[in-house]
C-alpha cells in the first residue's frame, strides 16, 4: 500500500507545482461557462427552461474533470517515453498496487480540478440548490474522475507514442462530452443520439451531479450511481489488466 | 564460489526475428561481468530479460536463486538497475526521486533508517548539497550519479547497468567507475554492465562476455580474448570477433519518439 500512495503522492506533487498546467486547464471551462452559460442563457430562458447557467454548470465541471482524468491516464506515455515508467516496473511491488495509486492520483488532481471549476461557476452566479448536498456531488465527481482516469490508463498501456492523441481526442474525449446532455436537456432529441447518451457513462455522472445541485434529475440518484459504480469497476479491472501486460 | 547469475539456452523471439539465440553463461557472486556486444547484438534484451521487464521464448534463467517469471518480486528485491536511457522523474526533486525508490523497495523507515540511506547514498555520490533541486536542473553526469545511488539504495546483490557512462564526460566516467568498485568491493555485490567503451570493460570487468546476433561468441578476461584473437587492446579483439560492419537496427517506435520526446516535454 505504501507503493500506491507514494505513487498517488507524486501526481499530486506533480500537479500543485504545475501553476501554468491549473491555470491551462481553467481556460476552456471558463470560456465554455461565459459563452455559452451567457450567450444562450437568454434563448434558455425564452424557452421557458430556466436558467441556463444552472443547468450548464454541472456539465462544464465534468468536461473539467473528463478532461482532466483522462490525460491523468495518459500520462503513463509520457512516463514511457521518459523513460520513468521502467522505475516502477522493476520495483518489487505488485503492478495492481502501482496502478492503482496511479489512478487514485489522477482521479484526486481530476477532482480537485473539478471543485475549482465549481467555485468558478459560483463567481458566475451558480447556486447549488442545497449547501449540504455539494459533497453526494462530489461523489459522483470523484466516481466520474476515477472511471475516465481507468480510461486513460488503458488507452496508454496499449499505446507506445503521442501520434493517436488526436484521434482519441476526436472520436473519444468530444463526442463523450457532447452527447453527454452536459449542454443540452436529454427531452426531445432524436432516438439516435438517445442511445448514444444512454449508453455514455458520462451522462449518470452529469445526471447526478445536476441532480444533486439542482434538484432536477433525469434518471434518479441511485441509477446514476449504479452505472457509475459498476462501469468504474469494470474499467479499473480492464485497466489493471492492461497495465500488468506492459512490457517495456 | 557459487554463480549468482546463470543462464541457460536463453532465446527471445520478437515474431520473426530473433534477439537472442539459445545463450549460456554465469556469473559468481562478487564478480564484475562486462557484456559486450555491438548495437543489436541482443545485450538489452537480455538484461531485460534478466531484470523481469521482459519474458522469454524459451529457456532458463536464475538470478540470486530465484525464477525471474516465477518469483518476480524475489528477483526484484535482489537487483538494482541503471537503465540506458534516463529514467529519473525530472519534476520531482533528487531527494524526492529516492524517496519514492525507497517506498517502492520497502526500505524501512523505523529509526530514520530510510533518511539516513538516502543521505549516505546521496553523499556517497556527492550530491547531497542538490539534494532539493528539480532534477530537470542536473547535468547528465548529476543525473547518472543519482540513478546510480538510487540504484544503490536498497542494497541490492546485483547491479545491472546497461551503458551506464554513455554520453558522458571521462572525468565523470571515471569518477562513476570508482564509486562502483568500492561498492563491489566493500559489500560483495555482483556487477553486471553493458559498454561500448573499450577500455572502460578492460580495466574493471573481471570477466568478460561478447555476444554477436544472438549467441555469445567469446568469454573470458581480457587477456583472454586478446591471446584467443593474437591482438594487442581488447578493441582489437572485440573487432577481430564481431567484424568491422556498422550495424542498422531499426528504431523501434518507442525510441522514434523518444528522440523528439523533447518536442513534448511540458513543465
Amino acid at each position: 500500500m505504501q507503493a500506491a500512495y507514494i505513487l498517488w503522492l507524486r501526481q499530486v506533487k506533480k500537479y500543485y507545482r504545475s501553476k501554468s498546467r491549473v491555470i491551462g486547464s481553467l481556460g476552456q471551462p471558463l470560456l465554455f461557462l461565459l459563452a455559452f452559460g451567457f450567450g444562450f442563457g437568454s434563448i434558455y430562458q425564452k424557452a421557458e427552461n430556466g436558467n441556463y447557467l444552472e443547468f450548464l454548470a454541472p456539465g462544464i465541471i465534468l468536461m473539467s474533470v473528463l478532461f482532466t482524468a483522462l490525460f491523468s491516464g495518459i500520462e503513463i506515455i509520457w512516463d514511457k517515453q521518459f523513460g520513468f515508467l521502467k522505475e516502477t516496473l522493476v520495483a518489487p511491488v505488485p503492478r495492481i498496487n502501482i496502478m492503482l495509486g496511479r489512478t487514485l492520483g489522477g482521479a484526486t488532481v481530476a477532482t480537485i480540478q473539478g471543485a475549482i471549476v465549481f467555485l468558478l461557476a459560483m463567481l458566475f452566479g451558480f447556486r447549488p440548490q442545497n449547501i449540504s448536498m455539494v459533497f453526494i456531488a462530489f461523489v459522483f465527481v470523484f466516481l466520474a474522475a476515477l472511471l475516465f482516469t481507468s480510461v486513460g490508463t488503458i488507452i496508454a498501456s496499449k499505446m507506445d507514442d503521442m501520434q493517436g492523441f488526436q484521434l482519441i481526442m476526436n472520436f473519444l474525449v468530444m463526442p463523450t462530452f457532447f452527447l453527454s446532455g452536459a449542454l443540452f436537456p436529454l427531452s426531445g432529441l432524436p432516438p439516435i443520439m438517445k442511445t448514444f447518451i444512454q449508453f455514455n457513462p458520462l451522462t449518470y455522472a452529469v445526471d447526478g451531479v445536476r441532480g444533486t445541485l439542482t434538484n432536477v434529475f433525469a434518471f434518479s440518484p441511485l441509477t446514476d450511481f449504479a452505472v457509475l459504480a459498476v462501469v468504474t469497476c469494470i474499467l479499473l479491472l480492464l485497466g489493471s489488466y492492461f497495465f500488468e501486460k506492459i512490457q517495456a | 564460489m557459487d554463480n549468482i547469475i546463470v543462464v541457460k539456452d536463453l532465446v527471445k523471439k520478437f515474431k520473426e526475428v530473433t534477439a537472442v539465440n539459445g545463450i549460456s553463461f554465469e556469473v559468481p557472486r562478487g564478480e564484475v561481468f562486462a557484456f559486450l556486444g555491438p548495437n543489436g547484438a541482443g545485450k538489452s534484451t537480455t538484461i531485460k530479460m534478466l531484470t523481469t521487464i521482459l519474458d522469454k521464448t524459451s529457456g532458463h534463467i536464475t538470478l540470486n536463486g530465484f525464477d525471474p517469471e516465477k518469483n518476480r518480486e524475489d528477483v526484484r528485491k535482489s537487483f538494482g538497475i541503471v537503465f540506458q536511457d534516463h529514467s529519473l522523474d525530472d519534476d520531482l526533486t533528487a531527494y524526492e526521486n529516492m524517496e519514492f525508490h525507497a517506498a517502492l523497495y520497502n526500505v524501512t523507515t523505523a529509526n530514520n533508517v530510510r533518511q539516513h540511506r538516502i543521505e549516505e547514498m546521496m553523499k556517497f555520490v556527492e550530491l547531497w548539497d542538490r539534494k532539493d533541486s528539480m532534477v530537470k536542473t542536473f547535468s547528465g553526469g548529476m543525473k547518472r550519479r543519482l540513478e546510480i545511488a538510487r540504484g544503490l539504495l536498497h542494497h541490492p546483490k546485483i547491479l545491472f547497468l546497461d551503458e551506464p557512462t554513455l554520453g558522458l564526460d571521462p572525468q565523470t566516467r571515471n569518477h562513476v567507475w570508482e564509486y562502483l568498485k568500492e561498492i563491489n568491493k566493500n559489500e560483495n555485490m555482483t556487477i553486471f554492465f553493458t559498454t561500448h567503451y573499450m577500455e572502460e570493460a578492460e580495466k574493471i570487468a573481471d570477466k568478460i562476455s561478447v555476444i554477436d546476433h544472438g549467441d555469445i561468441i567469446a568469454t573470458g578476461t581480457a587477456e583472454d580474448l586478446k591471446k584467443q584473437t593474437s591482438t594487442e587492446t581488447l578493441e582489437d579483439a572485440f573487432l577481430a570477433l564481431t567484424g568491422k560492419n556498422i550495424r542498422e537496427n531499426e528504431a523501434t517506435g518507442l525510441d522514434g519518439l523518444r528522440s523528439d520526446s523533447k518536442m513534448w516535454r511540458r513543465h
